[in-house]
């Protein structure tokens, strides 16, 4: 999908398939085009160009709304409404029956720990309970795939272990979630996969369960290094460079590590320290979209 | 379903705006206004041993100012507490939440016009009626067709609402209310352009002042309630809203009622459109 505004191009080319059943992450730095894309997947804005399917179904249509739950950036509601009569409400809007409402919004205040202020006006409500009142309401009706924009925005520590406890329960459930957020350490410990969006345009998509087997970047203090053997590292290494007695090399993978300490020792090297360290979310997040050159 | 749901929360959520019970606040004041001024006037017709007929014809002149302070309010209130019901939740991001569930958009536009519908019919009933029942307790008289009246009344405020909700969809809230409120100011000259058109005979006047009833009839539909309500004494008073000099036809009201419509129709075609 593509979205204009005017001469501005919002999303340039998004294009993505996300696995039923998992946790999504949807990355990228601000302005990338994350809320637009979103949006348009939730058929919020028109996309200039492309479609999008979500569940099998035109993106947008009133069916697949139906199984949709959206917790909003910034989450704003009538202010003057209680939780329970907020989360009524949304009940009622997404066709549920009074009596099944009347069962599931106890539940639901307890899920997201607002039971002790179910008397309170929103209007009363600080940034993390507003945070909270609206990932009940996206997930009052149990929905099939759940959009996440930035749901941990404003939570004390608190707050983002209960969104991550309720982010695994709706994959346990079966749902699908779809996470958009700035917080990789989160991102990396709940997301199943995740895709990079850059300049709006997806430029990569990673299993995070793959990422522990992916490329390692390790560190080793070496003496007798020659240059035939860090030449000789090519078949397990991207890269390799010597500096004094340091040689810091990109392996393929964490299993080639023992062949390296073989070769590197077979061509005589003194071997001090074999330092492996494997990226992060925000290592590979930042190899990808490069450096802010804001600093 | 979705739209009694919207319907009901926009009510709820209108009820609890200031600007409705200062509207209602300013009505009833206008009452006790109304009534110690019919109270004064009712004292000096004893004083003066004024002709039943003549105190029948002041009073009901008087009852008509009334019903016209009454339109104005109730149009004025329209416009204000409906301006940022689409614009500011579009604005504020409120909508997101809204328009991502099961429900066509067109039910979301069309349930918060119902709500505001009931809480202008209540309003015009308390206000209109009050205006009535005070004039017929205190002094006896009663408007001419004052269902009709009150009906036509409540279609002003329908066309101003509709309006209000078309150019919502497009604008801000801010923007939104200059709109209205010229396009409302701009009708109240023409029907006055048109009042004077009928003393000073200029076809030239006639026509301004029919061009403006057609860019915003909203005053066209004031004067002719005050035409099927006023006794023939209140009509013949010059210069008044509610001047027998150019009345405007019933083709004019089915034109307001046309307008409304398409303006509805507008808002909602622009509002199922575009990016929210």
């Amino acid at each position: 999908m593509r979205k204009e505004y005017g001469n501005k191009v919002a999303v340039r080319k998004l294009s993505l398939a996300v696995p039923r059943g998992s946790i999504f992450g949807f990355l990228g730095p601000n302005g990338a085009g994350k809320s637009t894309s979103i949006k348009m997947l939730l058929g919020l804005v028109k996309p200039t160009s492309g479609e999008a399917f979500v569940l099998g179904e035109r993106a947008g249509d009133v069916a697949v709304r139906r199984k949709i739950g959206f917790l909003p950036e910034h989450f704003r509601f009538y202010e003057w409404l209680t939780p329970a009569e907020l989360l009524r409400l949304h009940g009622r809007l997404c066709g549920m029956a009074a009596a099944k409402l009347r069962e599931r919004i106890p539940v639901m205040l307890d899920l997201v720990g607002l039971t002790p202020h179910r008397d309170k006006r929103v209007h009363d409500f600080s940034k993390g309970m507003m945070q909270r009142i609206g990932l009940a309401q996206a997930l009052i009706h149990e929905p099939e795939i759940i959009f996440l924009d930035e749901p941990t925005s404003g939570l004390d520590p608190m707050g983002r272990r209960l969104v991550r406890d309720v982010i695994r329960a709706q994959r346990e459930r079966g749902a699908t979630v779809f996470l958009n957020s700035h917080l990789l350490s989160e991102v990396e410990v709940t997301c199943d996969n995740v895709a990079f969006l850059k300049d709006g345009e997806v430029v990569a998509a990673k299993d995070l369960h793959a990422l522990g087997e992916a490329e390692v970047h390790v560190v080793v203090r070496a003496r007798q290094l020659s240059p035939q053997a860090v030449a000789g590292l090519a078949p397990w290494t991207t890269a390799a460079n010597v500096e004094g007695e340091q040689l810091t090399m990109t392996a393929r993978s964490s299993d080639v590590l023992p062949d390296v300490v073989r070769h590197l020792a077979a061509s005589g090297a003194d071997i001090y320290s074999f330092i492996p360290e494997r990226a992060s979310l925000e290592d590979l997040f930042v190899r990808i979209m490069g450096e802010d050159r804001g600093l | 379903m979705g739209c009694w749901v919207m319907a009901g929360i926009t009510f709820r959520e209108a009820a609890r705006k200031k600007i409705l019970w200062t509207a209602l606040l300013a009505g009833l004041g206008f009452l006790a206004l109304f009534g110690i001024a019919l109270h004064y006037q009712i004292e000096d017709f004893a004083a003066h041993s004024t002709a039943p007929f003549i105190r029948y014809q002041i009073l009901s002149a008087m009852l008509m100012v009334g019903l016209y302070v009454v339109d104005l309010l109730a149009v004025v209130m329209t416009i204000l507490t409906s301006v940022d019901t689409i614009s500011g939740e579009i604005s504020s991001g409120t909508i997101h939440a809204i328009a991502t569930k099961p429900i066509p958009r067109w039910q979301i536009l069309i349930g918060k016009w119902i709500g505001f519908v009931g809480m202008i019919a209540g309003f015009v009933a308390i206000t209109f009626g009050g205006t009535i029942a005070v004039a017929y307790w205190m002094g006896s008289v009663m408007p001419e067709n004052a269902f009709q009246g009150a009906l036509l009344v409540f279609l002003e405020c329908l066309l101003a609402l509709s309006v209000t909700f078309m150019f919502g969809t497009w604008f801000s809230t801010l923007t939104n209310g200059v709109i209205v409120i010229g396009l409302h100011g701009l009708a109240f000259m023409g029907g006055w352009l048109e009042q004077m058109s009928g003393f000073t005979e200029s076809a030239r006047l006639v026509a301004v002042g029919v061009v403006t009833s057609l860019i915003m009839p909203s005053e066209s539909i004031w004067r002719r309630a005050a035409f099927e309500m006023q006794t023939p004494l209140a009509g013949s008073l010059p210069f008044s809203p509610f001047a027998n000099v150019s009345i405007p036809s019933p083709t004019m009201i089915g034109y307001a009622g046309c307008y409304l419509l398409v303006a509805l129709g507008i808002a909602v075609y622009h509002f199922h459109g575009r990016d929210l």
